[in-house]
């Protein structure tokens, strides 16, 4: 058994354990601390499989970003130290029973399709070649959806601005009272 | 231990969807909803890659599809979370129980 190998199993474990515990956990904070370690298992499988700009952005994004706009948002709007309710022990059942067959279903679907590997020679998934890719125009460029994105990027940022923003009658109101 | 490959990455991504979706089921707080979305986002990037690494290594489209689910993901975090803002102020509760008079 090679040390790559090795690592393989280490970075799965990481990334289930601490997924299993971020949906479990009965203490936000500490939820939100391990799907952290499970999304930098998630980049760490990316370095694995020499995806390093992917591993990157997973890194730059999620743990950067949404991970602390999450822990921002439970400051905001929990107080320390609370405990989330305890759930009803049916629901739990079910929802793991769901779960479980759902996993067992797609695995076994999975388990007998084969999988056929196309011949042609592989290209290295470089930063020059993904980003010459991304913004080309010609055959297979990705400058359209690119565009897209960056228009949706745009509007959520404004929708956000404009969900988030108190109305000038309730700042009136609360400036009076 | 066998050497590891598509299937053993398949494996990790369809746990962990579906550890997203048992937390989606029993968690009735906003906050630890979303963060079960983000579990399920991330097993489809890991699909996405792994499929590109063992089927198309001659193509980048997996990695171009990874790069939009992230940027989504962010959109739509933010978005939540606004929306999640703007309820505790009118509601002072993130329960998706106590905010049951948005269905109508």
């Amino acid at each position: 058994m090679s040390g790559s190998t090795i690592i393989f199993y280490l970075l799965a474990a990481l990334i289930l354990v601490s997924g299993a515990m971020a949906v479990t956990s009965r203490q936000i904070f500490r939820a939100a601390i391990y799907l952290l370690f499970s999304l930098i298992g998630i980049a760490g499988l990316f370095f694995w499989l020499q995806y390093e700009f992917i591993a990157a952005v997973q890194i730059v994004v999620y743990v950067g970003g949404i991970v602390v706009l999450i822990i921002f948002s439970i400051f905001l709007t929990q107080s320390a130290g609370d405990l989330l309710p305890k759930q009803k022990i049916g629901r739990q059942i079910f929802s793991a029973l769901a779960c479980f067959c759902g996993l067992a279903l797609t695995m076994l679907q999975i388990y007998q399709h084969e999988f056929v590997k196309t011949g042609a020679p592989a290209i290295d998934p470089s930063m020059t070649n993904i980003g010459n890719q991304m913004l080309g125009v010609h055959d297979n460029g990705y400058a359209l959806p690119f565009e897209v994105v960056s228009i949706l990027l745009l509007a959520a940022m404004i929708g956000c601005i404009v969900i988030a923003m108190r109305t000038p009658k309730e700042i009136i109101l609360n400036d009076k009272f | 231990m066998t050497e590891p490959g598509l299937y053993h990455i398949l494996f990790i991504s369809t746990t962990l969807f579906f550890i997203g979706v048992y937390g989606f089921f029993t968690r009735r707080n906003l906050v630890t909803m979303l963060m079960s979305i983000e579990l399920i986002l991330n097993s489809v990037n890991l699909n996405f890659i792994a499929f590109n690494k063992y089927l198309w290594p001659n193509r980048l489209d997996g990695v171009f599809f990874t790069i939009f689910v992230i940027a989504i993901a962010a959109a739509e975090a933010a978005t939540a979370i606004a929306i999640i803002i703007n309820l505790y102020r009118s509601h002072h509760s993130i329960d998706v129980e106590r905010a049951e008079e948005m269905k109508f």
